[in-house]
């Protein structure tokens, strides 16, 4: 089943055009990595899906329904929105945990203020979810009093609590220093066996060739190039990604 | 003696009842101007930046007469001075509370709103539950400098004849030939303080649980 379908997604901040016509699809369990160098539109278009970003033009559906389309681009009435936020996580570069809830209340809040279930069910999904990122002594801590990495597990808890259709990573690790990467990337790796369908853009391009399903390459606000990790990596076609893969291959 | 403390006592309770209901207004319409000020539509955002212009730009003590008499001039009926007093107040520090509260939404990092958009949380709740707690804890000092600041000016509302704490003591200064009644005045006001700060300690220690 298609998770994510994108035609033709077009975005401009003023003069500059960030996405300039972007297609990329996803299907159910698929784990996506999306790489290539900065200002190349890879953050601007995981903000677009997630809606935190309009397009200008395009098509974007995401589990089914369509959030945009045409040309310009018309959103989705309110309750479509609503439903389209909570079929999509986001995991941020900066965590964007609460700082004034309690490690379990950043991951139950969503859970009983937005899909309305009880309190108990809350806690007992909270509780399953720290104890699976190693954190469930953490519970009644504030993420002020976490490492890097603590935090970034509970961000990434914070989304599996609502179930989401596909979760998207923001750089996950691009605030963390080396030792503490390693132990995200370990996380989201465990994620992709047990086939949580992942959008992730990242610099690591190792991680990204371990863990991806399939690799897409953007610069310029294009997709220069898609494949497996094998196809992006050791038979590279174009030589715009061959360029840019070729510090990382050194 | 005792019957002049009584007196002063009596009118500390006007005094009183004057800072209580400005901070019972002034707190929330506060909050409103805030919205205003930072709104995306400009003619609110202007209209609202030129009555906050005006708020601080302008003497406490002429507002309080302008919203004293000017009704009469205009309606021919005038509202109480008690009245007159409360709304002058209330005006005037919803202005001031007003860019503390801005000051301290915009110090909350965009990031904040964007994870608990994604996260689904409906506007509300994310200013509510999310953004204002954390706006709180921030805006707690200058808050704090403005209360303060809000007892004392309580001795203004004699300018148009009501009876607090000052102008009893200077009638009594008055009537004594003695300065005594306006120290004594000096050390309730100094009372009175001491408890805002200390209140205003206790709440921003609460807050503290978190960096």
């Amino acid at each position: 089943m298609e998770v994510l379908r994108i035609e033709q997604v077009r975005k401009s901040f003023g003069e500059l055009e960030v996405l300039k016509g972007i297609s990329v699809s996803q299907n159910s369990g698929e784990v996506l990595s999306v790489i290539g160098p900065s200002g190349s539109g890879k953050s601007t278009l995981l903000r677009c899906i997630t809606n935190l970003e309009k397009i200008d033009s395009g098509l974007i559906q995401i589990a089914g329904r369509t959030l945009a389309e045409g040309n310009p681009a018309t959103y989705a009435p309110a309750a479509t929105l609503q439903e389209i936020r909570l079929s999509i996580g986001l995991v941020f570069q900066n965590f964007n945990l609460f700082p004034h809830f309690s490690v379990l209340r950043n991951i139950t809040e969503a859970q009983v203020h937005v899909l309305k279930r009880s309190k108990e069910e809350a806690r007992e999904r909270s509780y399953a979810l720290l104890k699976k990122m190693g954190l469930e002594e953490k519970a009644k801590s504030y993420p002020c009093q976490l490492s890097g990495g603590q935090q970034q597990r509970v961000s990434i808890a914070r989304s599996l609590a609502l179930s989401p259709a596909l979760l998207c990573f923001d750089e996950p690790t691009s605030a963390l220093d080396p030792e503490l990467t390693g132990d995200i990337l370990s996380v989201i790796k465990e994620l992709a066996q047990e086939h949580m369908t992942m959008l992730v853009v990242t610099h690591e391009m190792s991680f990204a060739r371990d863990i991806s399903d399939r690799v897409i390459f953007m610069d310029e606000g294009k997709v220069i190039e898609q494949g497996t990790p094998e196809e992006l990596f050791s038979a590279t076609r174009e030589q715009r990604t061959r360029q840019f893969l070729q510090r990382f291959n050194a | 003696m005792v019957k002049l403390l009584l007196l002063m006592l009596e009118a500390s309770l006007v005094s009183l009842r004057i800072f209580f209901l400005t901070l019972l207004f002034a707190l929330p319409l506060g909050l409103l101007v805030a919205r205003g000020r930072m709104s995306a539509n400009k003619v609110v955002s202007s209209v609202v930046n030129i009555y906050i212009m005006i708020m601080r730009g302008t003497p406490l003590i002429l507002q309080l007469i302008f919203v004293y008499f000017a009704p009469y001039y205009i309606f021919g009926a005038s509202s109480g001075r008690f009245t007159a007093v409360i709304i002058a107040y209330v005006i005037n520090y919803a202005a001031y509370f007003a860019e503390i509260y801005r000051g301290g939404i915009q110090s909350i990092s965009p990031g904040q709103w964007e994870a608990a958009h994604v996260l689904g949380f409906s506007r509300s709740h994310t200013y509510f539950f999310i953004i204002l707690p954390q706006v709180i804890r921030r805006i707690i000092p200058a808050m704090g400098n403005e209360v303060i600041t809000l007892v004392k000016d309580t001795a203004l509302a004699q300018t148009i004849g009501v009876a607090e704490l000052f102008r009893v003591a200077q009638n009594a200064a008055a009537r004594e030939f003695s300065t005594m009644p306006i120290f004594i005045a000096g050390v309730f006001y100094f009372v009175m303080n001491a408890v805002v700060s200390r209140t205003f300690d206790v709440i921003e220690k609460r807050l503290d649980y978190y960096s």
